[in-house]
């Protein structure tokens, strides 16, 4: 095994162990914007989207960064913008009901 | 490590570190709103380092860039567009369709990694590390690609909320599955390229579609989640694939935090997720 490899293995367990911590006890109104939330945070692949257009250099190479790089910003972005507009209305809901 | 190499490597660390924290307040009602806000400001942080990543290093092509330029404005364009104008009710299956482009996303890198190594001949010198995460990386996004899409449709009534099951759909699976495990195997011990990994691709986005459609519609938040952890997983695998730390850290960490989400939202259902997986009987969605 070379030493990148360990260490990456190091990262990807201790990283592993995080998330399985850092879930906690969630109420279930919560689980869909956390689902989104975390949909939103594997759009992270948009920097190895942008670390492979860095080395394309054949025709099929640019075809294959031009579909990662879209897919990968729709998720990135989408995934963001709708968990907020979940969570505005999540927000607002409790305010209302004082009110009343 | 050069200067400009440690200030890239501590900025994806900060990254990494808004990503978890900012899962961490999505947990109570109060402050999952800021908690998405900063996870969205370290991908902020992420892709603005790897900007400075391709400036300094100054590798990529010109039609390179163009290319990549193109891709990330449209996708951004239309994911904006989608995400603002959905209707309330919608917003499932379009985190479902995210989902999906997430793991094409991952998938896709694997392949022009392999496409950048030579392609046909590419992988047979190639290490057992980007070997084995290039082929776990393929199966695992189309796996998620194509189940997502299904998934989706189903909430969205384009495809029967009642589990679909036909004569040989076992069989099938098992067939696929062995075509797709034979064909990592193959680019594993070095046989396989670009053509060997498109083989397994193809197995894995129909097994993706068959394993969702004998699940029924009303069980799909809970299936949608499983494959939003797959695709964390997927995601994990690239890391590897491009030695890349931030993915590894963010991916294990969707992967492993939407796997724990995964049992909550099953267990508020009253569901077990294998009897979700198996699908079948007396699964139907409750509208139809």
């Amino acid at each position: 095994m070379t030493e990148t490899l360990v260490t990456d293995l190091t990262v990807l367990v201790l990283s592993l162990l995080v998330g399985f911590e850092v879930i906690s006890k969630v109420p279930s109104t919560l689980h869909t914007p956390l689902m989104s939330g975390a949909n939103a945070i594997h759009g992270i692949v948009v920097v190895g989207a942008m670390l492979v257009a860095a080395t394309a250099h054949t025709p099929l190479g640019y075809v294959l960064v031009f579909f990662a790089a879209a897919f990968a910003a729709m998720n990135v972005v989408g995934g963001y913008v709708v968990t907020d507009r979940m969570l505005e209305m999540f927000h607002r809901r409790p305010a209302a009901e004082r009110s009343r | 490590m050069s200067g400009s190499d440690t200030a890239i490597r501590l900025l994806f660390l900060a990254a990494a570190s808004c990503f978890v924290l900012g899962l961490h307040l999505m947990n109570s009602p109060a402050t999952a709103r800021r908690g998405n806000q900063l996870s969205a400001a370290g991908m902020v942080a992420a892709v603005g380092t790897a900007v400075g990543l391709l400036a300094r290093d100054g590798v990529i092509t010109a039609t390179g860039l163009i290319v990549l330029i193109a891709g990330v404005l449209l996708g951004s364009g239309a994911g904006l567009y989608a995400a603002r104008t959905v209707r309330m009710t919608a917003m499932p299956q379009l985190v479902s369709v995210f989902n999906a482009v997430g793991g094409g996303a991952a998938a896709l890198v694997a392949f022009a990694e392999v496409a950048r190594l030579g392609g046909a001949a590419g992988l047979a010198g190639a290490s057992g590390q980007t070997t084995v995460t290039v082929g776990l990386d393929v199966v695992i996004g189309a796996v998620t690609f194509s189940g997502s899409l299904v998934a989706a449709g189903k909430l969205q009534g384009l495809i029967s909320g009642a589990p679909v099951l036909f004569r040989g759909a076992r069989l099938l699976n098992a067939a696929l599955a062995a075509v797709a495990v034979t064909g990592v195997a193959a680019i594993v011990a070095g046989h396989g390229g670009t053509i060997a990994l498109s083989i397994v691709a193809a197995a894995a986005l129909g097994l993706g579609v068959t394993m969702v459609l004998p699940i029924g519609g009303a069980d799909m938040p809970v299936v949608i989640s499983l494959l939003n952890a797959f695709t964390g997983t997927a995601v994990a695998m690239a890391g590897f694939v491009l030695d890349s730390t931030v993915l590894v850290i963010a991916g294990a960490l969707v992967g492993a935090s939407g796997s724990i989400l995964t049992v909550l939202m099953a267990e508020a259902m009253n569901r077990s997720i294998p009897a979700i997986i198996v699908g079948g009987f007396g699964t139907a969605d409750s509208t139809g």
